[in-house]
């Protein structure tokens, strides 16, 4: 059990910086996702802490112990590969053993630890198996087997479940989180998949081209994204931008769209020039009498809702409202934004802070 | 992975069968007739028409192994009658056996060289092979090259030169020396073999290990190598067929203690006659250990010999 902070981190590759100047903290216990389109950094993050890279610079520490430069084996960790990387020459009992053996626990020990992990895994009629028979999701858990059975200060997982297929995938997210809340480890998740680091997340560290977008939990950068990329990234459909002309000031409480005045949150910062106006689709609903309007273009059914794709003026919008409610393609209806969901991003691409997002914004 | 393939006609399959066979007839009717003509007399040996069909015979056998030395019939029938079958044997020749004959030593000679340069060779391509592999070599590429290039010349084109080094270092004729000397012509083709096989065996594995608890090195001996094991197997084979057939540096640098059995069978020729079923049964022993050797190894030959064409 292990509390990991990562001050400063850096690393890089000849002329290319995989990693510039992260710093974030992992709560001791928690599921924490380090979340990203490929290329990010996160993977190269994640194998910084674990000691299969060396960083450029800056430091990690494990339960207070600085370990940057220390050999993995030095660590206390277990990782996770997305190819689950098991011993191809070795049985599932083999492989599960191994980082025991390594340790030179005595023989008896061993077979009963492994017996111990495998009924909690549901593996224990695979043990005496070769490994290259087993289906994704069984090779999966033998991976899973063999970072649990030595009680790590804390698990590193890449992509685990990359390689396994959709139906897969599902039942072992969830089979991954009920382990953590049984064994209660901290955890380090790389995904590029926004749906598994919010659905699975303690916290979310978002990254993008080796930097730090925005670190919190999940609700909350779904809710208050620091960034546009955070905002483009997280939620499918990602959240509505629309690009304006314009300048709020401090405490100002609506931004004119087209000549239509929208009601904002009120700002604490201000700023002028090409600013963007975020709101996720939930957040906006039909109403004939408001000033700005759009043409319906798609219509997406979903089921208990649907995405409805609309023509505005400052660009498309995308609106989820339930089923029930008939929305026909050519048709021009009025949208209404929830007041309190508006986020307001400046030129730079950084979220204004206003008293809405104030609360996650200013201390993360 | 399974493949869908249309099943092969009946007639294909004959004509496959057919191929196959012809084939192999083809290339095994040499070593057919050398392992027959040890078994023959010299008699036989050299019949015209050639004797498909004759009496078995361990003459050649026994002038393989032994110097033999002809006496006139007085003093062999003073000697008594032959005291063994092989002594038997030679005794209808008016010839009585007066020692063992080099051969044997040889072939010791050859066993040594052979499976001492193929060791040093496999051994150092897989931890140069490993190095190339997997850690930033400066000028990785280039050295890479280099030791490519050195096969392409005949090795032979040296000769002369390693005949006078040898010569002032005193590796002439010597057991280390031969080793040496295969061992280098042989480290390139493992290193490039070695290299391919090791390519393919993922990072992971390793640094699965790395994290287990392992030093590099136990990684790379209870990891890596168990995965490479085909590879350093194919490699094996490759490298003890060229020590193990290799004439002309042998005739060159080696004539006395060191000498191998390649150099050394042609000369049996010249003792005596034409001695050609003592040669055929000293080339049928010679081709025993290789072809155990590779009967051992063949699984891993086989996918040696194809690898990088199938991705698993």
């Amino acid at each position: 059990m292990a509390q990991i902070v990562i001050k400063n981190l850096r690393k890089e590759f000849g002329a290319f910086t995989a990693v510039q100047s992260s710093s974030f903290t992992i709560e001791d216990g928690e599921f924490f996702m380090l979340l990203g389109p490929s290329g990010c950094g996160k993977t190269t993050t994640l194998r910084m802490i674990a000691g299969l890279e060396l960083p450029t610079s800056g430091e990690i520490f494990i339960n207070g112990t600085e370990v940057s430069q220390k050999p993995a084996s030095k660590r206390d960790i277990a990782f996770v590969f997305q190819m689950f990387a098991l011993y191809p020459h070795m049985n599932v009992r083999k492989n599960i053993s191994y980082p025991l053996v390594s340790q030179g626990m005595p023989r008896d020990q061993v077979r009963a630890k492994v017996a111990e992990v495998a009924e909690i895994l549901g593996i224990t009629a695979l043990l005496d198996k070769p490994v290259g028979g087993l289906s994704g999701g069984d090779r999966q858990r033998v991976a899973l087997g063999r970072a649990v059975v030595r009680d790590p200060a804390c698990f590193l997982m890449d992509e685990p479940l990359g390689a396994l297929d959709a139906e897969f995938r599902e039942r072992m997210a969830q089979e991954l989180r009920a382990l953590h809340d049984r064994m209660n480890a901290t955890t380090v998740y790389v995904t590029h998949d926004q749906l598994e680091a919010m659905q699975m997340g303690d916290k979310i560290v978002v990254m993008n081209h080796g930097v730090v977008e925005q670190f919190g939990r999940p609700q909350d950068i779904y809710d208050w994204p620091a960034t546009l990329f955070v905002a483009r990234f997280i939620g499918s459909p990602a959240m509505n931008l629309l690009p304006f002309e314009g300048m709020v000031g401090n405490g100002a409480t609506s931004v004119t769209l087209a000549g239509v005045p929208v009601a904002i949150p009120k700002m604490i910062s201000g700023g002028d020039g090409t600013l963007t106006l975020g709101v996720r689709p939930e957040h906006v609903h039909f109403s004939d009498d408001a000033g700005y309007r759009g043409r319906i273009l798609a219509v997406e059914y979903l089921g208990t809702t649907q995405i409805v794709t609309l023509e505005t003026a400052l660009g498309q919008v995308k609106v989820r409202i339930g089923s029930d409610r008939a929305a026909h393609v050519g048709e021009t209806v009025g949208l209404r934004f929830d007041t309190r969901s508006i986020s307001l991003f400046s030129d730079t691409g950084h979220a204004l802070i206003s008293t809405a997002n104030q609360k996650v914004l200013t201390h993360g | 992975m399974s493949y869908s393939i249309t099943e092969p006609s009946s007639r294909q399959k004959w004509i496959a069968g057919i191929l196959v066979v012809g084939y192999a007839l083809l290339t095994l009717l040499p070593l057919v007739w050398i392992i027959a003509t040890g078994f023959k007399t010299p008699a036989d040996a050299i019949a015209y028409p050639p004797k498909v069909v004759f009496t078995p015979s361990l003459e050649g056998y026994v002038n393989l192994f032994t110097s033999r030395s002809r006496v006139t019939p007085e003093d062999l029938a003073a000697l008594g009658p032959p005291t063994t079958w092989y002594d038997a044997i030679v005794r209808q020749y008016d010839m009585v056996i007066t020692g063992p004959s080099r051969y044997g030593e040889r072939f010791m000679n050859s066993v040594i060289i052979g499976f001492g340069s193929t060791f040093l060779s496999v051994f150092l391509g897989t931890i140069a092979a490993y190095a190339f592999s997997r850690f930033k070599v400066p000028l990785k590429d280039d050295l890479l090259f280099f030791i490519l290039s050195t096969r392409m010349m005949p090795p032979i084109a040296v000769a002369i030169p390693i005949f006078l080094m040898y010569r002032e270092l005193g590796l002439s004729d010597t057991h280390l020396g031969m080793i040496l000397l295969y061992t280098a012509v042989n480290l390139s083709l493992s290193v490039w073999l070695l290299k391919g096989f090791i390519d393919e065996i993922p990072i992971e594995y390793e640094e699965a290990a790395l994290i287990d608890g392992y030093t590099r090195f136990q990684a790379f001996y209870k990891v890596v190598l168990p995965q490479a094991a085909t590879g350093i197997a194919s490699t094996a084979i490759f490298c003890l067929i060229f020590a193990w057939n290799e004439y002309a540096f042998a005739v060159l640098l080696t004539s006395g203690t060191a000498q191998t059995a390649p150099p050394f069978i042609p000369t049996i020729i010249g003792a005596g006659g034409k001695d050609w079923p003592a040669v055929a049964a000293g080339a049928t022993l010679f081709l025993l250990p290789i072809m155990v050797f590779t009967i051992l190894l063949r699984k891993h030959l086989l996918r040696g010999i194809t690898f990088g064409a199938v991705r698993k």
